[in-house]
C-alpha cells in the first residue's frame, strides 16, 4: 500500500535545504528527480505505509493509496499533523467523511529532558539506571537473591 | 566511480542504530559519559526522528509490569514470558529487561508521550501487561530525549553501517557509507553497542507485488544486528525463537488492542471460533497448554489446524 506523489502538487521542496519526504522516509524510498524537481517513491513494494512522508510534506503532495485488492477505490485516509495533535480525515467511497483528532504529545516540542526530572543516582556499579530507583517509583531496583 | 572521501570519527562509545533501543541507550550512556569526560556517538541509517520499528508510532506500550502499584511482581512477569514462549527463554534477560521497563515508561511520559488515564489517574491497560497511548509521535519524543542527551553533533544520520572493525577478537568500531554523500565512514570506538533491529522477510511473504511491504515488522529491518554481531564474535542467544505473528485477512497491523481491549473474537474460514472448538488440542501441549493466557504459538496452532 505505497505512498505516491501527486506531481502537480510537488515542488521538490525547492525552497528548503532538503527534500522533506526524502529526509524522513525510514526505508529511504523517496527520491527527488532533480530534472523535473518532483519526488517519487522509487520502490513501492517495500513501503510500510508509515505515513511519515505524507505527514511531513509541506505541500500535501503525498498520499497513500489503498491496496487495490481490498481498499475501495476512491477511499482515502489523510493526516494533518500539528505540533501537539493530529487530525485524521477518513473519506469513504460514497463521499462521507469522518474526522478523528488525537493528542500527540504533552510537552512543548524540543523540551524532552533526558532525566525526566527524576532524582539522579550516582551509583555506577549498582543495577539502577541513573534516574532509578525514583523513575521506577520504587525504593530500590529488584535483584536476584 | 565517485571519489569517496574517507571520514574518520574517534569516540568512546559507539551506538549503532537509531531506533527505540539505541535512543534509550544513548540517554543512559550520555549521563555517565558526561560525568567522566567521554564521548558517545550514535549512527542511524535513517533520520532518528522517524527511524526503526516505531517510525510510524504505536497505539500501545506492550510491556509494563506495574511494580510501584503492586499490580504484578517480577516473578509474575518472568512466568508469563516463560509460558508464552513455551519454556524457550533466558529468564535472567527477561528479568533484567522487566525490572527497568516501568522506569522507561515513566520517563516516556515525562518526555511528553500521552498515556491514557482513567478517572482516578491510573494508566488504562489494554491487557495485563499493556498500556494504551496516543502514540503517533512515540518515536519523535524518544528521539528528542536522545538528541538532547548526546547532542545532534554526535548523531550521524543516513550512514549505513556495513560491518565491525576487529582488532583480534575485540570489536573496536564500525565502518559504513553515507547514503546521501560520497563519504566512507570509519568509526573507531572503545566500546560498540549494537541495536540495529531484527530481521524481516526471513520467510517469503504470501503477499506479492506491492503487498511485499505488508509485513508486521518494518521492511527496512534487514538483519543488520545479527550480521554485525556474528562478524564481531558476540554471543548470540535465544536464536531458536522465531516470532511468526499470524495476521488477519486485509490487515497487517498489531492486533493486541482488538483482542485485549475490544475483546474481539477471531473465527477461521469455517466460521468456527477456533479458540473454543479446538480447545481440546491444548491437552496435547501440557504444561503450556494449560496456562493462561494461552501461549501465542498455541493460539496460532489452534487457528491453523
Amino acid at each position: 500500500m505505497p505512498s505516491y506523489v501527486i506531481p502537480d502538487k510537488c515542488d521538490g521542496c525547492k525552497a528548503l535545504d532538503k527534500t522533506a519526504c526524502q529526509f524522513i522516509c525510514p526505508n529511504d524510498l523517496m527520491v527527488l528527480d532533480k530534472d523535473k524537481m518532483k519526488a517519487y517513491n522509487c520502490e513501492p513494494e517495500m513501503c510500510w505505509e508509515c505515513y511519515n512522508c505524507v505527514k511531513i510534506c509541506p505541500t500535501q503532495a503525498v498520499e497513500v493509496r489503498g491496496y487495490a485488492d481490498f481498499v475501495p477505490l476512491g477511499a482515502a485516509v489523510t493526516p494533518m499533523r500539528s505540533t501537539d495533535s493530529i487530525m485524521w480525515t477518513v473519506k469513504f467511497r460514497n463521499g462521507s467523511l469522518k474526522r478523528f483528532k488525537f493528542p500527540i504529545r504533552t510537552t512543548p516540542e524540543g523540551e524532552a529532558k533526558p532525566d525526566g526530572g527524576f532524582a539522579i543516582t550516582d551509583d555506577f556499579d549498582g543495577p539502577a539506571l541513573y534516574s532509578e530507583p525514583e523513575a521506577a517509583g520504587l525504593e530500590k531496583i529488584p535483584s536476584f537473591k | 566511480m565517485a571519489n569517496f572521501e574517507t571520514v574518520e570519527v574517534t569516540t568512546d562509545l559507539l551506538i549503532v542504530g537509531g531506533g527505540m533501543a539505541a535512543c534509550g541507550a544513548a540517554v543512559e550512556a550520555a549521563h555517565w559519559a558526561k560525568k567522566n569526560g567521554l564521548k558517545v556517538t550514535m549512527v542511524d541509517k535513517a533520520a532518528v526522528d522517524r527511524s526503526g520499528a516505531v517510525a510510524m508510532g504505536l497505539s500501545a506500550i506492550n510491556q509494563y509490569v506495574g511494580l510501584k502499584d503492586g499490580q504484578n511482581t517480577m516473578e509474575d512477569y518472568v512466568n508469563y514470558v516463560r509460558n508464552d514462549l513455551m519454556g524457550i527463554t533466558r529468564e535472567d534477560l527477561v528479568y533484567n529487561i522487566a525490572r527497568h521497563v516501568d522506569s522507561s515508561v515513566h520517563l516516556f511520559e515525562k518526555w511528553g508521550l500521552p498515556i491514557w488515564k482513567d478517572e482516578n489517574g491510573a494508566y488504562v491497560h489494554e491487557g495485563r501487561w499493556q498500556l494504551m497511548i496516543n502514540g503517533e509521535s512515540y518515536k519523535v519524543i524518544i528521539a528528542e530525549a536522545a538528541k538532547n542527551a548526546v547532542g545532534m553533533d554526535n548523531i550521524y544520520e543516513r550512514v549505513f553501517i556495513v560491518g565491525p572493525i576487529m582488532d583480534g577478537d575485540r570489536c573496536v568500531g564500525a565502518v559504513g557509507f553515507s547514503v546521501r554523500e560520497e563519504k566512507f565512514y570509519i568509526f573507531k570506538a572503545k566500546a560498540t553497542l549494537v541495536a540495529m533491529g531484527g530481521a524481516v522477510h526471513v520467510f517469503k511473504p504470501r503477499s506479492s507485488g506491492e503487498g511485499l511491504g505488508r509485513a508486521w515488522y518494518p521492511p527496512w529491518n534487514s538483519g543488520s544486528s545479527a550480521y554485525f554481531t556474528l562478524k564481531a564474535g558476540a554471543e548470540m542467544t535465544c536464536q531458536e525463537v522465531r516470532f511468526i505473528p499470524v495476521r488477519f485477512k486485509d490487515a497487517y497491523g498489531p492486533v493486541g488492542a482488538w483482542f485485549l481491549l475490544f475483546k474481539a473474537r477471531a473465527t477461521n474460514g469455517l466460521g468456527e471460533s477456533y479458540m473454543e472448538t479446538r480447545r481440546p488440542e491444548l491437552n496435547n501441549w501440557e504444561p503450556y497448554g494449560k496456562v493462561k493466557p494461552v501461549p501465542a504459538n498455541l493460539r496460532n496452532w489452534l487457528m491453523r489446524r
